[in-house]
């Protein structure tokens, strides 16, 4: 339906009528719980017994502000390039030009004579070292590749770290860099992604297989009365963390110190450890601020590089890495190709539901782009064939990025679906709602919550979406061609174990908690305060958080949206150990003496009777009775297992207008509404900031983002921040963000993370209100103005 | 003539190939102006040159000669904040806080530039003063990129400053 009339008359439905509308297609299935699931008496499965902390009035989910806030705005924190250190030297990094080969020469006369210049290392002079274990590869691995780093006269990539020169100022050691001539003996690669996708295997992620398969997908969609079957490609992406990566580093004695930008410190320590032939303990790394990771603040070749050349020339060295320098050594996400059939019957029910595709990657590490986790879990449908492929290349090493796999997948099945269900005259919403599955379709598992049908209700409302069977609903408004889109979010749930603190209880009944967590904008402090002044019935300013530092207690890398999680259950764990000691000290014959921690609950700022919480001691005279100036615990959280028996992820809900210039195609976002099922949320106002921010990566995955790739010479061509396009304060409209806040019984803190999910949905709600708006479909990322050219 | 940093006179660097951006960082201590990109291209070096918004990464020291330079460290006491400074907080305006002193700069000088009548590329009529409109603000701070996200609170910050509302 594209005759203005007609769009006229979508536009002059009032706001009112558009509610009402949305009522009456979201009311059929109101009657599905609106809670989370049911305890049970089924057999194999737990007893669900409901956090008695999400339960208590009071601090979980009010909205607090930063504590680091002060210090940010001010300028006052300091990231990895920030400490300054005594007889410092500067460091530059020379970058491979060649995809893959070896160097035959390298002459560094020139350099190594340049004014300032300290030291110029190469394979020819550095130190011996080990390859670092890749990240996911081991338990303990953290970094980008295994490939070794200057051990010898290899080439892997088009910019590989092949030579830096550490001088005494920045200016000195880049002028000496351009200084040094490389000779390469060039071998075959492969860097276009057709010729890899020939050698392509079936794909793992996280040691699973990225296939499902059910039933004949294939014969079912033949079978189909309604069905679509489409093709979609996404480029490479790059994190652009406004922070460009740097470390410092100093070998002191037996340990070597690193100032970093680091979402994994532990895992950082110890696989650093492993090349330097070392203790992880002797390796101490230190990230308070970071500025910004989005999973790209890992351990890539640089750290090496820097501390070889730390311990070569025998001074601390600063590597700044140039912005160009980030997108040569420190990888990205890995584009995909992808395949989305979708048959269904007459009433939209799916029967057969095809996601598959290829993804290239590198034979050195553990990550291939799981596009299809989302389909996997989203919907119910008869059969279905759910599958990645890998296809190795020779270029830098691909990598997390911010909802990995699911935020490029979502587009595929999600504008698929908008498709779907306009050829089925189905709104569009509704037809999501009619393969609502009531057990995870992949594995057979009850949800542990799971409100993607609140998600669209509260949505539906707070958009005011007009439901539509079948027609475009999309208005001109002057030069603009409007419309509107909605799309399901999703993002698995993750909770590693590894989690452990120590804490403190003082005199002056204040709480002090120590853990490996991480700051890189999540507001990993305040939400740690939050939940530990809850657990200890404890005042908010009466707890202090110290984290970032790889000698502090326990791993709790901030990827996965799992670090919440991580911590939720490890401070659970230090207040049970903590009650133990309490009623240790508990002076004889008083109430709470000798008590187990069930008996004992920490209420007030103190410790009283599970049973008669009126019986009750506070902290202060607890340890004053016992003479005692602190109390200190160290424990470690439970290792996780309820994702073995329920099946745990995220949603959401996320609808779009779009307004696309009809004569120069320009497109603009007007309007968004994300609404998020991740459990209870623990600070409304930090959260809120991670679903803006995810939203925002989202149009901009949609709109223009793309690293480019030069497929003869495996070279990233716009390896700058000028050429690499990313959402500008004009390109972002007011974002209106809810959330169900529904706890998840089995997540600590009933919380399941939410740095991630609203990463996943925008961009194809997005693509699906530009087709509302010009009736254009583009399958292709990004969405350019010459892909919306008639 | 020495360059008047924050008020204080420093001596230009022998070597002319430093920039501003890296005198403040790495010479000076001043680590609150931030480097993203060394390019022009991310707003997160901005600092005021005589009042005006300018981006340290593309001003050569020696350049400054004479010139007075205000850094983030110097729009507000040790224990007090700039209004600009409170309305990030309140309004969250940042995650990781690496863009943040950059945009706070750009938003001072900003609001210097609507007062002066500056049109924008949105301004509607050339001949008026223009609004502090979501767009408008929006516009002039889009060279300053939040990778955070944290885009909407920056804008609602700036906005009332802009505005004379904090
Ligand atoms: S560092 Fe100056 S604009 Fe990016
Ligand atoms: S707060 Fe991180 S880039 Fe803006």
């Amino acid at each position: 339906m594209t005759d203005s009339k007609n769009l006229g008359k979508g536009s002059s439905i009032t706001r009112r009528e558009a509610l009402a509308g949305g009522a009456i297609v979201l009311g059929a299935i109101a009657t599905k719980p609106l809670s989370a699931a049911p305890t049970t008496s089924h057999s194999t499965v737990p007893k669900t017994v409901l956090d008695p902390l999400i339960e208590r009035p009071g601090q979980l989910g009010t909205p607090r502000s930063r504590r680091d806030g002060p210090l940010k705005v001010k300028g006052g924190a300091r990231y990895a390039a920030e400490h300054h250190l005594k007889d410092m030297t500067y460091a530059a990094l020379v970058f491979s030009t060649i995809a893959r080969g070896s160097i035959s020469e390298i002459d560094s006369r020139d350099a190594e004579t340049s004014p300032g210049v300290v030291l110029v290392m190469t394979h020819l002079n550095a130190p011996r070292m080990g390859a670092p274990e890749p990240f996911l590869a081991t338990p303990t691995g953290a970094s980008g590749s295994s490939h070794p780093v200057m051990q010898d006269a290899e080439v892997f990539w088009n910019g590989q770290p092949i030579a830096v020169v550490l001088a005494e100022t920045q200016e000195q050691a880049d002028r000496a860099a351009r200084l040094i001539q490389i000779t390469y003996q060039a071998k075959t690669s492969v860097t276009r992604f057709s010729e890899a996708k020939q050698l392509e295997t079936v794909a793992t992620f996280g040691g699973e297989k990225l296939q499902t398969v059910r039933g004949d997908a294939d014969a079912a969609l033949e079978a189909a009365p309604v069905k679509i079957d489409v093709s979609f490609s996404s480029p490479r992406h790059n994190h652009n963390q406004i922070e460009p990566h740097a470390v410092t580093v100093a070998w002191q004695g037996k340990t070597l110190r690193m100032y970093d930008c680091n979402q994994g410190l532990s895992l950082t320590a110890a696989t650093i450890a492993k090349v330097f032939g070392i203790e992880p303990a002797q390796v101490h790394v230190s990230a308070e601020f970071v500025g910004g990771s989005f999973g790209g603040k890992t351990l890539w070749q640089y750290h090496i590089v820097a501390a070889a050349a730390a311990k070569l020339s025998g001074r601390p060295v600063r590597m700044n890495v140039t912005r160009e320098g980030v997108f040569r050594m420190c990888g990205g996400r890995a584009p995909t190709e992808q395949r989305v059939a979708l048959g269904a019957d007459k009433d939209g029910r799916l029967k057969a539901l095809i996601h598959t595709g290829f993804t290239p990657k590198i034979q050195q590490n553990a990550m291939t782009e799981p596009f299809i986790e989302a389909t996997q879990r989203l919907y119910s449908s008869e059969t279905a064939r759910i599958e990645v492929r890998a296809a190795h290349m020779d270029m830098l090493s691909n990598t997390f990025m911010r909802a990995p796999g699911s935020a490029v997948g979502t587009y595929a099945l999600e504008t698929a679906m908008d498709e779907l269900a306009e050829k089925l005259t189905i709104d569009p919403i509704e037809l999501r709602l009619r393969n609502e599955p009531d057990v995870d379709p992949t594995n057979g598992k009850r949800f542990s919550q799971r409100g993607l049908v609140q998600a669209y209700q509260m949505g539906a409302e707070r958009f005011g979406w007009i439901p539509r069977k079948g027609q475009r609903l999309g208005r001109r408004e002057g030069e603009w061609l409007v419309g509107t889109g909605v799309a399901s979010a999703y993002y698995p749930h993750y909770h590693f174990p590894g989690g452990a603190a120590r804490v403190t209880i003082t005199a002056d009944g204040k709480l002090l908690v120590e853990l490996a967590a991480h700051e890189q904008g999540v507001g990993a402090a305040t939400t740690t305060a939050i939940i530990a002044a809850k657990r200890f019935g404890i005042d908010f300013e009466d707890v202090e958080v110290r984290y970032g530092d790889s000698l502090l207690p326990g791993s709790h890398p901030a990827g996965g949206s799992q670090q919440t999680a991580s911590i939720g259950a490890t401070i659970l764990a230090a207040n049970t150990a903590m009650i133990a000691e309490l009623a240790k000290i508990a002076p004889q014959g008083t109430p709470w003496a000798g008590l187990s921690s069930t008996g004992l609950t920490t209420v007030r700022a103190g410790i009283a009777l599970t049973e008669r919480p009126s019986v009750h001691i506070g902290y202060k005279e607890l340890l004053a009775r016992a003479g005692l100036q602190a109390i200190t615990i160290e424990a470690d959280a439970a290792t996780p297992t309820a994702a073995e028996t329920w099946s745990m992820h995220s949603y959401g809900a996320v609808f779009c207008e779009a307004r696309v210039n009809a004569d120069t195609r320009e497109l603009r976002v007007s309007r968004v509404t994300g609404v998020y099922d991740c459990g209870k949320i623990l600070n409304a106002k930090t959260a809120a900031s991670q679903f803006r921010g995810g939203i925002i990566m989202s149009l901009g995955l949609a709109m223009m983002e793309e690293t480019q790739f030069d497929e003869r010479t495996g070279r990233i061509i716009n390896a700058s921040m000028a050429e690499y396009h990313m959402p500008v304060h004009l390109d972002v409209p007011l974002i209106d963000v809810a959330w169900t806040d529904i706890p998840d019984p089995h997540a600590p803190t009933g919380a399941r993370g939410v740095g991630e999910i609203s990463m996943n949905g925008a961009s194809a709600a997005l693509a699906n209100a530009v087709y509302d708006a010009t009736g254009k479909r583009v399958r292709d990322l990004p969405i350019t103005l010459d892909k919306l050219m008639v | 003539m020495p360059i008047i940093i924050n008020g204080h006179d420093v001596a230009a660097p022998a070597d002319p190939r430093v920039s501003l951006l890296d005198l403040l960082r790495e010479r000076l201590d001043l680590t609150g102006t931030k480097k993203g990109c060394n390019q022009g291209a991310c707003g997160a070096c901005t600092v005021l040159i005589d009042g005006q918004r300018k981006l340290s990464c593309l001003s050569l020291a020696v350049q400054c000669d004479g010139h007075d330079i205000t850094t983030i460290e110097a729009i507000s006491e040790v224990d007090s904040l700039h209004p600009l400074q409170a309305a990030f907080i309140e309004t969250d305006g940042f995650q990781c806080g690496y863009c943040t002193p950059g945009q706070i700069m750009s938003g001072i000088a900003l609001r210097g530039e609507m007062q002066r009548g500056a049109p924008s590329h949105v301004t509607p009529r050339l001949e008026d003063v223009p609004e502090a409109s979501n767009e408008e603000i929006r516009e002039r701070m889009s060279g300053n990129i939040c990778r955070c996200g944290a885009n909407n609170g920056i804008i609602e910050a700036i906005s009332s400053y802009v505005r004379g509302t904090l």
